[in-house]
């Protein structure tokens, strides 16, 4: 009983993760878990080894040791189950730049198996909510980055998945568009969706309920923003990140 | 099947929307017949001949109006120097001379053998060895001819052997060539479209996001492969109308045997160019990889030269080598009006090598590396 209610609890559970490429160490044992409905920050300078984890949480990238369980599922042996419940958002743009809006929104719909009422209906309502329902004939390669982003992040949630990953969601965005996408994650974090973020803006870490700091591979800090800031006896998230990755002297 | 469904939509509509390849699906087999099939030939015809008349006796000018009204050379103007005749052979301007010795037309008709000399640039040697025929041919007809106006018979009793040309009766090169040329287009348009288009996902980075969904791999390549099947078979049918209607390429056998095989075939190469397109990570890299492929299995397949003269390794190189059996199984059915039951041994093959190259490219796509 104790067993089942954790792991419910915990979507997703990481013990001694470990990728190699050849004889370099992206990901060096990490342990984590993140609870459901959280928004879990990632954070890391370039080249950390954020990105390389949650593309193994994500099923793209099989680790080399450790175990991992995502939404209910080891990811080594299940990732066609893995992906069923999670969506994907990646800081390379990643819908189709020769498809309209509309259509892109029926085709992830479709891949996700929706049915074809329920895409027409929650596209519609996305498209309202998002206010680009007159755009929705429009080439995605002609709208504007901002709107770009924002549009993926509602195709990635569109299906309704348990979690939600977003690797790296607002970068080369401007400030307004920035928070605009953050009132976004957490309306999905209302709706029960679990949210794991990668970024390396530090203002958006304390907007995270609970946040990692990578360095070099490892995991090097774990907690809320409030307790990592008493921690390392810093007044924001900037000096804690500056604290673990400045080379130590 | 749902999925399949809008993969599909989804592929059709991008094909669509990239007005460059869509121009290009039309313009390519055009051209290609138009060009190609008058370009690629091997008949030998306006080899730039140059004679050196030393004998000025009515049997050599029959001669050099013989060689005139043949269709295969071009004469200049009959010179006297074998030295001259020389310099146009070195500038380019004659691939061969024929030198008349003084005694040409007595020694004829005293019954001597007679010698005159033939000089051929070999540099392309087929065109040499073809004219040395050509003029060997007219020369004992004139002096046979010659022979029996003075005596009244032949110097010598020949054999004559006499011809008939089955499957192609006017030796017509073009009925050789468009079937091959044909090929050829199905393949180019095939594989490098299918080729191109995986990897330009790649690029994108739109794989990425396909592969964190739980589409079924199957699904995402056969999506990907069908347009570019039914685009091949378009290709094939404008390109059998072309050479149909310009250049009266006869169509024995049947139809819907050439398009089934043309389906068998192409699955192969779409495989080809997705199993290509897998180990790949750029469109410059495909291509490059694509190219070289193609190069070698058009070059060795017989579409120019015939297959049974290549060294025995290189015969053996053509058993995987789908554009062999494809050119081979093209030109026996519209040609020859070859049915199934001929062409059983290429149907195999090209089946074992069209499920061999598709199974390979669906294991080697990975949607976790």
């Amino acid at each position: 009983m104790m067993t089942e209610q954790n792991q419910a609890e915990h979507v997703i559970e990481v013990k001694d993760m470990v990728k190699k490429y050849g004889d370099f160490l992206a990901n060096d044992n990490l342990s984590f878990f993140v609870r459901r409905g959280e928004i879990f920050g990632f954070l890391g300078a370039n080249g950390a080894g954020k990105t390389t984890a949650m593309k193994i949480l994500c099923g793209l990238s099989a680790p080399t040791s450790g175990s991992v369980n995502v939404a209910g599922y080891d990811v080594k042996m299940h990732p066609e189950k893995v992906k069923r419940s999670i969506g994907y958002m990646s800081q390379k743009f990643s819908l189709y730049d020769d498809l309209t809006v509309f259509e892109n929104i029926r085709l992830f719909g479709a891949i996700y198996r929706l049915p074809a009422k329920e895409i027409k209906k929650r596209s519609h309502d996305m498209l309202k909510e998002l206010g680009l329902f007159e755009e929705r004939n429009r080439l995605i390669g002609n709208l504007s980055l901002g709107w770009k982003q924002k549009l993926a992040f509602s195709v990635a949630v569109l299906h309704k998945p348990q979690i939600v990953f977003l690797d790296e969601p607002t970068s080369g965005v401007d400030p307004v568009t920035r928070r605009q996408f953050w009132e976004m994650i957490y309306e999905a974090a209302a709706e029960g969706i679990t949210v794991f973020v990668t970024t390396h803006y530090l203002d958006e870490a304390e907007y995270c309920d609970r946040l990692t700091v990578m360095v070099d591979g490892r995991i090097e800090a774990l907690g809320t923003p409030r307790k990592l800031k008493e921690q390392f006896e810093c007044f924001t998230m900037n000096e804690v990140f500056l604290k673990l990755t400045r080379p130590k002297q | 099947m749902r999925t399949l469904y809008y993969l599909l939509q989804k592929e059709f509509i991008q094909i669509y929307r990239n007005k460059t390849i869509l121009r290009l699906i039309f313009v390519i087999p055009v051209v290609q017949l138009l060009i190609l099939v008058n370009a690629a030939t091997l008949e030998m015809k306006n080899i730039k001949l140059s004679v050196v008349n030393h004998d000025h006796s009515p049997l050599s000018n029959r001669l050099i109006t013989g060689l005139d009204a043949s269709p295969f050379f071009i004469l200049d103007q009959p010179g006297e120097s074998t030295f001259k005749a020389k310099e146009k052979i070195e500038s380019g301007s004659a691939d061969l001379v024929l030198v008349i010795p003084d005694d040409f037309e007595s020694d004829v008709m005293a019954g001597k053998p007679v010698q005159a000399q033939l000089l051929a640039n070999a540099v392309n040697s087929q065109q040499a060895q073809l004219g040395y025929s050509y003029i060997q041919r007219v020369l004992l007809d004139i002096v046979q001819d010659f022979h029996l106006e003075l005596v009244g018979e032949s110097p010598a009793k020949t054999i004559n052997s006499t011809y008939s040309y089955w499957y192609n009766p006017e030796l017509n090169y073009k009925h050789f060539m468009v079937p091959g040329i044909l090929v050829v287009l199905v393949s180019v348009v095939g594989m490098f479209l299918s080729a191109m288009n995986l990897v330009r996902e790649k690029e994108m980075g739109t794989i990425e996001q396909i592969n964190v969904t739980p589409v079924r791999k199957t699904h995402f390549i056969v999506a990907k492969l069908l347009p570019f099947l039914a685009i091949g078979l378009f290709e094939l049918g404008l390109g059998l109308a072309i050479g149909w209607i310009i250049y009266g390429v006869p169509m024995e056998g049947s139809l819907w045997l050439v398009f089934g095989i043309a389906t068998l075939y192409l699955i192969g190469l779409l495989g080809l160019g997705l199993l290509l397109s897998t180990f790949s990570s750029s469109q410059q890299q495909v291509t490059f990889v694509s190219y070289f492929f193609l190069l070698v299995f058009i070059l060795m397949s017989g579409i120019f030269t015939s297959v049974d003269n290549m060294p025995e390794w290189g015969q053996k190189v053509n058993l995987i080598n789908p554009f062999y059996y494809f050119i081979d199984v093209m030109r026996a059915i519209l040609l020859k009006g070859a049915c199934l039951s001929d062409l059983w041994r290429q149907v195999i093959s090209i089946s074992v090598l069209a499920f061999s190259l598709f199974a390979f490219a669906v294991l080697n796509y990975r949607k976790t590396n």
